[in-house]
């Protein structure tokens, strides 16, 4: 092979890669895919035992929060953060639902949900379904929640949660979450937009 | 006139609306204020407790443990979020490092009161006290402000 041969090959290699390089950096510098819209659902009940799915607020927002009552940091500052949006929505606020699913749903339901939920804000909503019905509500918001035994905590266990907010659009269409601790005004603001 | 008289009126009771300072304890270097709680609906479930520790000290400390006589039980515990999993693990200790605050607060750590004697109502206070590694147990009026409270709504001082 003649030098001259041998150069032509590295210098062939050498195109190669950087073409490689470019098509790396064109394909990192595209932007995420748009998530494909989804329609998240339920089948859970009210204190009074009226079942309810996404399509009972169809035509208003919902504002949606997994939780359980026997939270004592991030659900109570959560509930307070809706209720202020919902106070601050003013003559709007009858386009907004909000809707906290327990899960812990036995304990929730023992213990109380709509007294409890009323002391944050009348409008919101409380659900705690059954097991399976928790279960399939949580995996169809792809949500993650938890049982952790615990002798010390109340009942001997506490739960952990996915703590955001989601907020489904009036054809019940999955629009975004807010992440815990987002500010009440930035959830107004952001819903108000939308509205 | 009568404007004048009612605006006169609203300004005379204009201090009283303003904040209150918070109430304020001193061990060595520590300084523990702003102690607050969230009321409660019945007494089944937890309540739970903030506050906020300055050190204004050269020596680091530690805050072990509560005591409270309004509950059975306390512990302290820290909230942490974890691949958009929140959880709430035990807190052996909270460190507070010197020359710095920490507070007990919504989303981090904070004590839980468990096993309550009586619902905690709106307006009301209780004691609580901080036991420190060094300082020992420093003992703070607690002030039981809304369900919604998202601070302590006390000017520290």
């Amino acid at each position: 092979m003649t030098l001259r041969r041998i150069r032509l090959v590295l210098w062939t290699l050498v195109a190669f890669a950087l073409v490689g390089v470019l098509a790396l950096q064109w394909a990192g510098r595209r932007p995420e895919p748009p998530q494909p819209p989804f329609r998240p659902d339920f089948a859970l009940q009210d204190e009074a035992g009226r079942t309810y799915g996404m399509e009972d607020f169809r035509g208003s927002f919902a504002l949606v929060f997994f939780g359980f009552t026997n939270c004592p940091d991030v659900c109570p500052t959560t509930m307070s953060e809706v209720a202020q949006v919902m106070d601050d929505l003013g003559p709007e606020a009858d386009k907004v639902r909000p809707l906290f699913i327990s899960i812990d749903p036995e304990r929730d339901r023992r213990q109380g949900l709509a007294g409890y939920l009323a002391a944050f804000h009348p409008a919101i909503l409380g659900l705690a379904g059954d097991g399976a019905a928790t279960q399939a509500a949580t995996e169809s918001f792809k949500v993650h929640f938890g049982r952790e035994e615990d002798p010390a905590a109340p009942d001997g266990y506490s739960m952990s949660h996915s703590p955001g907010l989601f907020l489904v659009g009036p054809d019940g269409e999955w629009l975004r979450q807010f992440p815990y601790e987002t500010p009440a005004a930035e959830i107004l603001a952001d819903i108000q937009e939308r509205i | 006139m009568k404007h004048l008289a009612t605006a006169l009126g609203l300004a005379v009771t204009l201090p009283l609306a303003a904040v209150a300072e918070c109430a304020s304890v001193s061990a060595g270097g520590l300084t523990v204020t702003g102690a607050w709680s969230r009321a409660t609906i019945g007494n089944e479930r937890p309540a739970v407790f903030y506050v906020e520790i300055r050190n204004e000290g050269e020596t680091a400390d530690r805050l072990t443990g509560i005591d409270t006589p309004v509950a059975a039980m306390t512990m302290l515990h820290r909230t942490v979020v974890e691949e958009g999993v929140a959880s709430m693990p035990h807190a052996e200790a909270v460190e507070i490092p010197a020359c710095e605050t920490v507070g007990l607060a919504p989303g981090s750590h904070h004590g839980m009161l468990m096993g309550l004697t009586a619902p905690l109502t709106e307006g009301e206070s209780f004691p609580v006290t901080l036991q420190f590694e060094r300082a020992g147990a420093v003992e703070i009026d607690t002030r039981v402000l809304s369900i919604r409270a998202q601070e302590a709504q006390c000017d520290a001082g």
